[in-house]
């Protein structure tokens, strides 16, 4: 196996990964439908009988997937996050849940890295949409070097997985699942999800708050989230559709009284293009926006 | 038809059911599970006993199987329009592997009024997915069925195509066993009343 350095950008670092893991395991299949082909070049090459270009053909995208998995393979599965997800979830929830098979659903786009192409190519209800399907694995890496970690992950795995990469990234990268301790403090206990770390930090940093970050998203680390609560306040902020994880906070928290703000995308639809930053704006998920959530949330004195 | 298909042209057997080279027949229009059902409990997939509680709420079987619940059934269907994909991909993942086995799905005409059907079949040909049978059931059950459009969709993106009586076992034989030459395989079985074949 040759491993190349870590890209800086997650979708690269994708197909630079995927690439890897097909070079090394015989049972690795690739299935993509017309997007990202220039990532694939080399694994298209290499390995033609395992790695599959459908056409634009979404539904029968997952439901090959599928069937190379009824066969024993361990497909990995990509397009756009909308197309994949939302286009073909029957296919997700029939082909592979209900047959009981397993693959990695690997999503580009997010909510906002296609900004300026519209509503059409984002997705911010796909984490919510397969949040519905039992025992789904989610990840939403922050970093190029979380890309890489939790694909190889996902594809040594069993069952569904789905791996959302963003163009917007976190400066630092966490190694393994669950929950880790950015900061500590003494008030409000702030979960940052997936690429908002950077803008939670920033919101947050002249604030006595713990600020906590995963980048698996299902299943949620409740446990962790129950040992480090302190204070009622918690604060959720995942860069997809508002409260997508607030059940998985409360369950967590099901023993102890507190009130739980989420902040994620709106539901709104949000008819402007421009960039992605201007989106994370609108939506309210830049620093500042979640510094003005948190100030009309948290009481005056309760923090730092 | 799936009488002939277990009998006569697919291998696979309960002792071969776990087999990753085995036959594969993957009933897409999972409504009409009954003949499937009593086929694989005529060979010995599963007991009689099963019969009698069809449907009932601790039964492996339904109105739709399901291959989690019945051995030798390959996959859960009722959905219609998921079987010719599944069935690309598993032809798909099998030439991968270097397994030379066959893969026979079962659909209805109706159903091939799903557009993912077409996704699938225009594949399948461009791949040369020669491995895989398509049996259509046609029993003008569409309501926009024209006769001979279901051959000429198949044909036209570049399958063998053979349309045979679906009542008749020594038609449907030959015509199932066909294996074409780096193009994959439909066979529009006919089973009309006399009423729509008049």
């Amino acid at each position: 196996m040759t491993t190349l350095a870590l890209s800086r950008d997650p979708r690269t670092q994708f197909g630079r990964t995927v690439t890897e893991l097909l070079d090394d395991d015989l049972s690795t299949a690739l299935v993509w439908a017309e997007i990202s082909g220039r990532f694939f070049t080399d694994a298209v090459r290499r390995h033609p009988d395992r790695v599959v270009n459908v056409g634009i053909r979404e539904q029968l995208l997952v439901n090959v997937g599928a069937g190379m998995a009824l066969t024993g393979l361990r497909p990995v599965v990509h397009t756009f996050g909308t197309f994949l997800v939302e286009r073909a979830f029957e296919q997700v929830k029939l082909g592979f849940v209900h047959q009981g098979v397993g693959g990695v659903l690997v999503g580009i786009g997010g909510s906002f890295d296609a900004s300026a192409a519209g509503r059409t190519h984002q997705a911010p209800g796909d984490v919510a949409l397969l949040d519905t399907l039992p025992q789904i694995v989610i990840h939403a890496p922050g970093t190029a070097a979380e890309t890489d970690e939790v694909l190889r992950r996902a594809v040594a795995a069993d069952g569904l997985h789905y791996v959302r990469v963003v163009g917007q990234t976190n400066a630092e990268s966490f190694a393994g699942p669950g929950l880790h301790v950015v900061r500590r403090g003494s008030g409000a206990t702030v979960v940052a999800l997936g690429s908002v770390l950077d803008e939670v930090l920033a919101a947050t940093a002249h604030r006595d708050v713990t600020v906590v970050y995963s980048h698996s998203v299902r299943p949620f680390d409740g446990s962790t989230l129950r040992s480090l609560v302190t204070t009622p306040d918690v604060v959720l902020v995942e860069p997809w559709l508002a409260g997508t994880s607030a059940r998985c906070v409360d369950e967590a928290l099901l023993d102890t009284p507190h009130r739980l703000l989420a902040l994620g995308t709106r539901r709104t639809e949000l008819r402007h293009y421009g960039t992605p930053a201007e989106h994370q704006r609108a939506h309210g998920l830049d620093a500042a926006g979640i510094r003005r959530s948190l100030d009309a949330f948290v009481a005056p004195g309760r923090v730092g | 038809m799936i009488q002939v298909l277990y009998e006569r042209v697919l291998r696979v057997s309960p002792e071969t059911v776990d087999d990753p080279r085995r036959d594969r027949f993957l009933l897409s229009k999972g409504h009409g599970p009954m003949a499937y059902y009593a086929v694989l409990c005529e060979r010995g997939f599963f007991s009689p006993s099963w019969l009698d509680r069809w449907a009932t709420f601790d039964s492996h079987l339904g109105y739709h199987p399901d291959r989690t619940l019945v051995p030798g059934v390959e996959i859960a269907s009722g959905s219609l329009g998921h079987g010719l994909p599944l069935g690309v991909g598993t032809a798909l993942g099998l030439r991968a592997q270097g397994i030379d086995a066959r893969v026979v799905v079962l659909v209805g005409d109706a159903e091939l009024d799903e557009g993912s059907n077409h996704e699938a079949l225009e594949l399948a040909a461009a791949l040369h997915l020669d491995a895989l049978t398509v049996v259509v059931v046609d029993n003008r059950s569409s309501s926009y069925a024209v006769p001979g459009r279901i051959a000429a969709r198949f044909a036209t993106e570049g399958w063998q195509v053979e349309t045979v009586d679906g009542r008749d076992p020594t038609a449907l034989e030959p015509a199932l066993t066909r294996r074409g030459a780096g193009v994959p395989n439909a066979v529009v079985a006919t089973v009309l009343d006399r009423e729509a074949a008049a």
